[in-house]
């Protein structure tokens, strides 16, 4: 297999760039005028928010479990174990939370968004959807897009509840610490910011992963083999876009709301 | 074949007396990557004619189908269809011009996650045509195919001839001036494949659509040229007397070599062609 030359690679890249760019100011248009397909979006929603509660609960419990088993540990050298509450709280609202809710969501619908929409194009289900006088950015991408970013944001603060539920759990049944007391540091020591900052985040990843599927999905080429490449880019990409963009948010919001 | 006629859509019909071709291409070329797809292609289609587009695998003949649709550009040339240039259109307006124009695509495109009512009735709801009257309409377009016995099924538990009637049946509902038929009859066997030359001809027959078609089985467009639908008997039948031995003057050929037109002429004109490529490539 011949190498392709840095000429032609640079060009396929901002040309990528270029057509993402596109598709995604596309779907936003899509929201602001008509037509609007309500019924795909709540469709989207119910497979996106509802489908995916079962691993969102799973993850943030679990996480949080293991977060109170490993920081007490930490926590007993300096006689601070009374801080797991707080130190859970804050590590699941402001960073766990979204980015593994994001990283989940990912595995799970850019995934399925870039293998239906990238089935749909080899089967030319998108190329009759423009004949029939459908713009397949707005019957498809868009009510994803808005389902995405809304739902994320109720699945994040899902994880987080049940990442802190978790914690206590540990906390109280295996590390024998006073539930009162875990449940009122973990209050007290979230503040505003830490939650804007924590709630932000979902709709960057929810963007992330509906434009992300739906690009590769609908520029999907080369019959099922093309779809499964879809799949796999859509995800490595998403999966990778989350936490750059999650670095330059923590920065902004440190930025705006200080630590 | 009973008798079946389809109520003319919601869209507006260009006068009969309107001479402008309806699909018009002056030297149109395009190219994938490096390689040239098409090159130089003119041709027209009047009013009314059926345009078959014939040629080896490969040529570009389903580009050329795309491309009068307006889902391809072209890198250069200019496509009219009816009278209205479409390279230069934008892509919200084509959306409006598509609407007089129906589709059969080589694996039929059926949508999977609707069934065979939604399937055809999808332009009826995107118009918001009210639900009693778009079902009616479907009920006509699935008795024009013959299956409307199959309106709750979906695409899945259809088979693959049945597929290709359903989107036939999609394409004509809104009774469009304009059909483009890609591969109507690829892959499928020779006698689900005469049902389907049947349907197209029916429907030249009946609604008098101009259209284009694809196929690289001559046997088919033979048949095409050779046979009428009978609106009367509900049949379709070899004409034995009339002009130019009941041959129909308003299907003619076109054929594609390399991305290049090899021949454009009617049907006599192909039979008695001397060039060596088209009697090798007609035998």
């Amino acid at each position: 297999m011949s190498l392709p030359s840095p000429e032609v690679y640079i060009k396929k890249q901002i040309v990528a760039v270029q057509e993402y760019s596109i598709l995604s100011a596309t779907a936003i248009s899509g929201i602001f005028t008509p037509p609007r397909y309500w019924a795909d979006i709540f469709t989207q929603m119910d497979s996106i928010g509802v489908g995916s509660m079962p691993i969102i609960i799973l993850t943030g419990f679990f996480t949080g479990c293991v977060l109170a088993l490993q920081s007490v540990t930490a926590l007993k050298e300096f006689g601070a174990v009374s801080m797991t509450g707080s130190l859970v709280a804050l590590s699941m609202v402001k960073e766990l939370g979204p980015v593994l809710t994001g990283l989940m969501i990912s595995g799970r619908n850019a995934a399925g968004m870039a293998s239906e929409l990238g089935s749909m194009k080899v089967t030319e289900q998108l190329d009759a959807m423009r004949a029939l006088g459908t713009d397949p950015i707005r019957k498809l991408v868009t009510p994803r897009l808005i389902a995405t970013v809304f739902m994320l944001f109720f699945l994040t603060i899902i994880a987080d509840a049940f990442g802190i539920a978790g914690g206590a759990l540990v906390s109280v049944y295996l590390l024998g610490l006073n539930a009162s007391s875990y449940l009122h540091t973990s209050y007290r020591s979230l503040v505003y910011g830490d939650v804007v900052q924590g709630l932000t985040k979902p709709l960057f990843s929810g963007f992330i992963i509906a434009t992300v599927g739906c690009y590769f999905g609908m520029k999907t080429t080369g019959g099922t083999q093309g779809v499964g490449r879809a799949t796999t880019q859509a995800v490595v990409v998403s999966s990778v876009l989350i936490i750059v963009v999650d670095l330059l948010v923590t920065r902004a919001m440190i930025g705006i709301f200080g630590s | 074949m009973p008798e079946a006629t389809l109520s003319p859509g919601a869209q507006t019909v260009d006068p009969p007396d309107d001479k402008t071709p309806v699909v018009e291409f002056n030297d149109v070329s395009i190219t994938f990557d490096v390689k040239p797809v098409l090159q130089n292609i003119s041709f027209s289609v009047d009013r009314g004619q059926t345009l078959i587009l014939l040629g080896p695998a490969g040529t570009g003949k389903s580009v050329l189908l795309k491309l009068a649709n307006g889902l391809l550009g072209p890198d250069s040339g200019s496509i009219r269809i009816f009278g209205q240039e479409i390279t230069t259109m934008p892509e919200r307006d084509l959306y409006k011009l598509r609407a007089r124009i129906g589709m059969v695509f080589q694996e039929s495109a059926l949508f999977d996650s609707l069934n065979v009512e939604d399937n055809v009735a999808y332009r009826l709801h995107e118009e918001g045509v009210p639900e009693a009257e778009a079902r009616a309409r479907v009920v006509e377009a699935l008795k024009f195919v013959e299956l409307e016995q199959t309106i709750d099924k979906y695409p899945s538990e259809l088979s693959g001839g049945m597929r290709r009637r359903v989107s036939i049946a999609r394409a004509i509902i809104t009774g469009p001036d304009l059909i483009l038929y890609d591969s109507p009859t690829g892959g499928l066997d020779p006698i689900t494949s005469t049902t389907i030359m049947e349907l197209v001809m029916k429907q030249r027959d009946v609604s008098h659509t101009t259209s284009l078609l694809v196929t690289h089985r001559l046997q088919d467009a033979f048949i095409l040229a050779t046979h009428r639908f009978d609106a009367a008997a509900g049949m379709v039948e070899l004409p034995k007397d009339g002009p130019n031995h009941g041959i129909d003057e308003s299907t003619k050929f076109l054929i594609l070599n390399e991305g290049s037109i090899v021949f454009h002429g009617s049907t006599e004109e192909l039979v008695h062609s001397t060039d060596p490529w088209i009697q090798r490539f007609l035998e």
